[in-house]
């Protein structure tokens, strides 16, 4: 099958979507499927084989932060030529609903196009704005996937239809196979994520760290991340600062034994989670997951079953879950084992299978990708173009 | 005066415009929903042939593969107002059948068994994600087709207005969790 794929963020930056979509790739290329990526990436960024560039992004202020976004005539162009070239049975879209490549593509394309929504922001009122416009492009999907209940229920609410519910993928074993590193074992907690973006929650741990210290004075907290170490640790009383260690950016192999080495790991994220793949990478690992009651969370960990869940921003409750599991070894054990079985379902050989079965759904019966002349060409405004 | 009219003339094209545009949209809708159409009949009936073929191989006892084979019989050869009902109670009979692992077990144990009990997940995993694709295009459809200038102007043409197709698609649990 020739698959198109569309990344709507910088491919130089690593984020969950570029992670995904590459691995995603991958995975397709190995069971002998032909797979092209557009992506924007500056055009000096060394590229796997499969990716294209569609130019670099530009960053804009949208929504409340800088996104760095792709648009213009350049960038509408350059998707109309990669899928006349790829000539493609599938496109596959990720994040339609940011303005960037992936509008561009459900606009300029027409035939069997995937989309998979990968956050569950609420509606922007860019959004509202532009509401008739984005319906008539996303009226093209054929098939929608939401990585999440939680992401299915807010891309109904705010744009009508429906959408199956496929997981994103984790190379279990992988992580289940890292070798664990002796000195970050020994009653360690692990975090993992941007230090200096609050919503992963990093604050909430400091605020709980003191509680947790007092009564086990060993334990020891493992940062890894990129961000300003010192103003992580200024509201930490001085002499309990040494019990925090920062490691700073992790290699993947690196960050699949930290996860093996830990004896908990601590998601005190916020808010703004549709999904939580740390999560499944943690569980993967084998570490006892304890995570704020965030639902796309609770919901990744079968309803607490393979998991424990605290208050959302909750310091003391934070503390005293903390403080529970590393004075319990049996229910750590009993997490471990719970966590390796309920993970399976993440992996990339069930959730590869079930993305390739939404494409091989969406093929049956309809013709090959192709540009959509019909809504772009200014022949086609005054009923002149062909079909 | 001659302002006013080219004024008019402007309105009217770009009204014009705009209403061909729109009825392009509800032709794209309308082949979405005809593709999506095609492929939830594709699997229905792939799953109805895989549930025959095992009711037939004389690898389940013989009080389960009458209950299958009639079912899957019913569902293949229902009319187009009953076919809702029968491809239930195909699902239901599925159910039925392979509501013990084990009998998914003996089914894998048996020669060529293998292949058939993959055949049958698969089918029962896509026919839940062809119905939501199809649903989801008549919705997108009829969203369209209920507006006012879509009424006024007549642009849906003949086209008979968009049914969803409701039914009971809920898998074997056994049989989906032998392929997760």
């Amino acid at each position: 099958m020739r698959i198109g794929i569309v990344c709507p963020y910088s491919w130089d930056v690593p984020g969950g979507v570029q992670f995904h979509i590459r691995d995603l790739a991958e995975y397709f290329i190995r069971l002998g499927h032909e797979v092209s990526v557009l992506a924007p990436a500056d055009d000096d960024t060394p590229l796997p084989p499969y990716v294209v560039s569609a130019g670099r992004a530009v960053p804009v202020p949208y929504n409340g932060s800088v996104a760095r976004l792709n648009f213009g005539f350049l960038s509408a162009a350059r998707v109309r030529r990669w899928l006349h070239d790829g000539a493609f049975d599938v496109v596959h879209i990720h994040e339609p609903t940011s303005p960037s490549l992936g509008l561009l593509t459900c606009w300029a394309a027409s035939g069997p196009i995937v989309a998979t929504f990968h956050t569950s922001n609420p509606r922007s009122r860019a959004m509202i704005a532009a509401y008739a416009i984005l319906q008539a492009a996303l009226e093209k999907i054929s098939a929608r996937i939401a990585v999440s209940e939680y992401a299915r229920r807010t891309l109904v609410e705010h744009l009508g239809g429906d959408a199956v519910v496929i997981p994103n993928g984790v190379d279990v074993d992988f992580f289940a196979e890292a070798e664990p590193k002796p000195e970050w074992r020994g009653g360690t907690l692990g975090f993992i994520g941007r230090i200096d973006e609050p919503r992963k929650g990093l604050p909430v741990l400091m605020r709980a760290l003191p509680k947790i210290l007092a009564a086990r004075p060993e334990t020891r907290l493992l940062v890894a991340g990129r961000g300003d170490e010192e103003a992580a640790v200024e509201d930490l009383p001085a002499e309990l600062r040494s019990r925090v260690e920062f490691l700073g950016m992790v290699s993947d192999q690196d960050k699949a034994r930290l996860l093996r080495s830990v004896d908990v790991y601590v998601a005190p994220n916020t808010g703004g989670e549709s999904f939580g793949i740390i999560l499944v990478e943690a569980m993967s690992a084998g570490a006892p997951v304890l995570a704020s009651d965030l639902d796309a969370f609770v919901q990744v960990l079968d309803q607490g079953k393979a998991g424990e869940v605290f208050a959302n921003e909750d310091a003391d409750a934070l503390a005293d879950a903390a403080l529970r599991l590393l004075g319990d070894p049996e229910r750590r054990a009993e997490l471990r084992e719970a966590g390796s079985t309920h993970v399976r379902r993440f992996d990339w050989s069930t959730v590869g299978a079930d993305i390739l079965s939404v494409y091989e759904t969406v093929t049956a019966g309809a013709a090959a990708v192709g540009a959509d002349e019909r809504t772009t060409g200014l022949r086609a405004r005054f009923g002149l173009a062909r079909d | 005066m001659t302002a006013t009219l080219i004024w008019i003339l402007v309105a009217l094209v770009v009204i014009g415009v705009y209403l061909s545009w729109t009825a392009g949209r509800l032709d794209r809708l309308h082949v979405r929903m005809d593709a999506a159409r095609a492929a939830l009949d594709a699997q229905l009936l792939r799953r109805a042939s895989v549930a025959q073929e095992l009711a037939t191989s004389g690898v389940l006892d013989p009080a389960a593969s009458i209950v299958l084979y009639e079912a899957a019989h019913a569902a293949r050869q229902a009319e187009e107002e009953q076919r809702e009902v029968a491809e239930s109670e195909l699902s239901q009979a599925l159910r039925a059948v392979f509501e013990d692992p084990a009998q998914v077990e003996a089914v894998r144990e048996a020669p060529g068994g293998e292949e058939a009990a993959r055949e049958l997940a698969e089918a029962v995993r896509r026919v839940p994600m062809a119905r939501r694709f199809h649903n989801d295009a008549v919705g997108a459809a009829r969203r369209l087709r209920e507006h006012r200038k879509v009424r006024w102007f007549r642009l849906a043409g003949h086209a008979p207005f968009p049914l969803a197709f409701e039914m009971d698609d809920e898998s074997p649990a056994a049989l989906v969790e032998r392929v997760a």
